[in-house]
């Protein structure tokens, strides 16, 4: 992605591209696909070796990045992860992991930062909610005050891995505004339920919750206290979501544009390659335009991010909005381009477009981004 | 040793803070709009520049620059926002021309002409184009033969930007009547006002009067004004066209004007400004179109900075420079669109119209149309460098 990888994230780069060639093929993912799984347990603890789910953790809270920029070195392996179209909870549990690790609450969630950095265990952010949009700082989930603790209620959906998720980050409205909680997926009164997905491996699920208990202050659960304003805090974890699913997108529109290429030198038409066609490398130039464009502000969103910079909010949702559809367009058109073959179920080129077109409309679609940032602006 | 970036942009802050005009509030600075009297008040600006030591940031010291980082460069135009700049001299004459001696000239014509150039007195223009020809520029027909010590000069060239109030042109001539068409050519500092040299301006839809055509009858041009080889002007005219390419879409390190504004179409502050002046600033569908056009500003400097960092790092191939000129005719008419779509029948009339000069010029900004032929040609070049990667 970046022109100015250091050494050691250059060699993160190929351990992570080895590790999911390897472990992760496309075949792989197909089987998983016809199995109905979303990712294996095993398969995720070992990638978490590599440090997929460590980097975004502060350093305070045990955290460690490669160049200092944890969330730039983490889009690195969404980077791979979009590049073979990969299953598992990146998303999530790096939001969580970015979320539990900052606030003024951190210690007590040191036991689930702990496991999540393992492997062990998984989280995903439950900010969605039935017949609504993305709307994160405005959620309908009641959280009410019961003695020590809080009582939390209503429902959540499209949560990213909820299926086999073991905690969810509930953003809700509680008695004094937006609040946020860590409620173990087994807790009393959750009930999970399956989603079917557009993606074959990205699985999402609806979680209700009904009068599920959580302690103020518990070893590995309860209230995520934010260590400034609650909308800052979430607001952060909008922009972490944005930047490793902007750079899964770019990962997966390079593959793209890569094999399309390679097909139109392959293909031959009337007795000539495609690639010879004159009407055929005016898209190409304009695709690889729109490709390195989605490079350029995917970047720049993961830095903003990384350095808390003060337009981070701004930039996420600049890329938010630009990525999301110019990524769906570069695809649809590199379909056309394949002809035929691009739509057939064994062309893998449709899973590409499955995640890109996920990517564009999860955690906000361009359109949502676009009305954040119309707000940004003080229009 | 190299003055850090942090401390040359502190002294920079100081420097501009004493000695450049400020722009008026409500002002941005901008080429909106180009009048005549703009030319002769970028020589002063640039003269201040030049005596402050702020002048020329990228280029050699033995050439009157300052020889430091397009980093430093970079750190310049974030302070010298809210300043008058001479921005008329950017392009062509600091990112394409200049740049071009610099590369190409012979030791004599670097020491006449960039220090000249850096001190505000000379004005430089590029004359390529023909009548005829379009952009196919290895199919000029001016002709230069030669005469002893001079060769002369007999032809025309069009879409020259700003050549009336210019100096110097580096013209592009047949040499070689014979010799395959990209090898009779010659590259020529010629001087713009001397006899023999006729300049007629053109008007344009967007009410843009800058682009000229000239006319040469018999001029006379000093051989030690051939820039690279007498027949080898089609190196020095693809040099000229990658400087031209960065400096269009942004990307040259030569130049100093305030960043982070917004390039091309109506300025997204202008925008807003209009969307409330009309009533306009509730509705979500308006709301979304400002952030658009904010969003493909912001993008494009993004880019621009990629494909700058990419090239320069040599991890992108030079031709990588099209990138930037397809994104920036691309969004130069989006953003066009999204001016008449938010502001609808308010378009028409008043200073909204105003605002809007650039839309009906199709492609943006004064002196940015990229003529359909050469946009193709900037996809050719892209596409046959994807064939070879």
């Amino acid at each position: 992605m970046d022109f100015d990888l250091t050494a050691d994230q250059k060699l993160f780069r190929s351990t992570t591209r080895e590790f999911l060639e390897k472990e992760m093929p496309l075949t792989r993912v197909r089987e998983l696909a016809e199995g109905g799984v979303g990712f294996e347990p095993d398969w995720w603890r070992r990638g978490s070796e590599l440090g997929w789910n460590s980097m975004t953790v502060a350093p305070e809270a045990g955290g460690d990045s490669i160049s200092g920029e944890g969330l730039v070195d983490t889009c690195i392996v969404a980077e791979e992860m979009g590049r073979l179209v990969s299953p598992g909870p990146l998303i999530g549990v790096n939001v969580a992991a970015t979320a539990l690790s900052e606030a003024a609450s951190a210690d007590e969630h040191a036991e689930v930062i702990a496991a999540l950095m393992a492997g062990e265990a998984v989280a995903s952010w439950a900010v969605y909610e039935p017949r609504g949009g993305f709307a994160p700082l405005a959620p309908q989930v009641r959280a009410s005050r019961d003695g020590a603790g809080y009582v939390l209620s209503g429902v959540k959906d499209r949560v990213d891995g909820g299926d086999q998720a073991d905690w969810f980050l509930v953003t809700a409205a509680g008695p004094d505004g937006l609040a946020q909680f860590l409620v173990p997926a087994g807790a009393p009164g959750v009930t999970v339920t399956a989603e079917a997905s557009l993606d074959l491996v990205r699985h999402y699920a609806r979680v209700e919750l009904d009068g599920v208990a959580v302690p103020d202050s518990d070893m590995g659960g309860g209230v995520v206290r934010p260590a400034g304003p609650a909308e800052a805090a979430v607001n952060r974890q909008v922009q972490v979501a944005a930047a490793l699913q902007c750079a899964e997108t770019v990962g997966a529109v390079q593959r793209v544009f890569d094999f399309t290429v390679q097909w139109a030198f392959d293909r031959y038409s009337f007795g000539r390659p495609l690639a010879s066609y004159q009407a055929l490398k005016h898209r190409f130039a304009d695709s690889k335009t729109w490709l390195e464009a989605c490079l350029a502000t995917a970047g720049a969103a993961a830095h903003a991010t990384s350095q808390r910079a003060a337009d981070a909010d701004e930039l996420a949702s600049v890329a938010k909005s630009y990525v999301g559809q110019r990524a769906t367009d570069i695809i649809q058109d590199c379909v056309q381009l394949h002809g035929g073959i691009g739509v057939t179920w064994e062309h893998d080129i449709h899973l590409y477009l499955r995640r890109a077109t996920v990517n564009r409309v999860m955690f906000g679609t361009p359109g949502e981004h676009r009305r954040r940032l119309a707000g940004i602006l003080g229009v | 040793m190299t003055e850090d970036v942090e401390s040359f942009r502190l002294r920079a802050r100081q420097w501009l803070a004493a000695n450049m005009p400020r722009l008026a509030p409500g002002e941005d600075g901008t080429l909106t709009e180009i009048s005549d009297d703009k030319w002769p008040r970028a020589r002063e600006l640039q003269r201040l520049l030049y005596e402050g030591g702020f002048a020329g940031i990228c280029y050699p010291r033995e050439y009157g620059g300052l020889g430091l980082t397009p980093a430093h460069q970079r750190a310049f135009n974030s302070e010298c926002a809210g300043y008058e700049m001479p921005l008329v001299l950017n392009i062509p004459t600091f990112s394409i021309c200049a740049p071009v001696v610099l590369d190409m000239g012979s030791e004599e014509q670097k020491r006449q002409h960039l220090p000249a150039v850096l001190r505000g007195d000379e004005i430089m223009v590029q004359f390529l184009s023909e009548p005829r020809g379009g952009s196919d520029l290895a199919g000029v027909t001016t002709r230069a033969t030669r005469d002893g010590d001079v060769f002369i000069l007999n032809g025309s060239k069009i879409w020259s930007s700003g050549a009336y109030a210019a100096d110097w042109a580096l013209c592009l001539a047949r040499t070689d009547w014979e010799a395959p068409k990209h090898r009779g050519l010659t590259m020529f500092l010629l001087k713009v006002h001397q006899p023999g040299v006729e300049i007629k301006r053109i008007r344009q839809t967007g009410g843009n009067n800058e682009f000229c055509q000239e006319f040469f009858d018999d001029v006379a041009v000093p051989a030690t004004d051939v820039v690279g080889e007498v027949n080898g002007g089609w190196a020095v005219a693809s040099r000229q066209l990658f400087h031209e390419r960065t400096a269009v879409s942004g990307g040259s390190p030569y130049v100093s004007a305030p960043a982070g504004r917004a390039r091309r179409g109506p300025g997204v502050a202008a925008l807003i400004d209009l969307v409330r002046a009309t009533g306009q600033a509730d509705d979500v569908r308006v709301r979304e179109l400002v952030a658009e056009a904010h969003a493909i500003g912001r993008v494009q400097q993004q880019l621009i900075e990629r494909i700058t960092d990419g090239i320069r790092s040599q991890q992108l191939p030079a031709p990588s420079a099209a990138i930037g000129r397809l994104f920036g005719g691309e969004s130069g008419s989006r953003l066009a669109e999204i001016g008449v779509e938010v502001l609808g029948s308010h378009a028409v009339v008043g200073e909204a119209a105003g605002g809007l000069g650039g839309v009906v010029s199709s492609q943006g900004g004064p002196g940015e149309w990229v003529p359909p032929e050469k946009e193709a040609a900037e996809r050719a070049r892209l596409s046959m460098w994807a064939q070879r990667s």
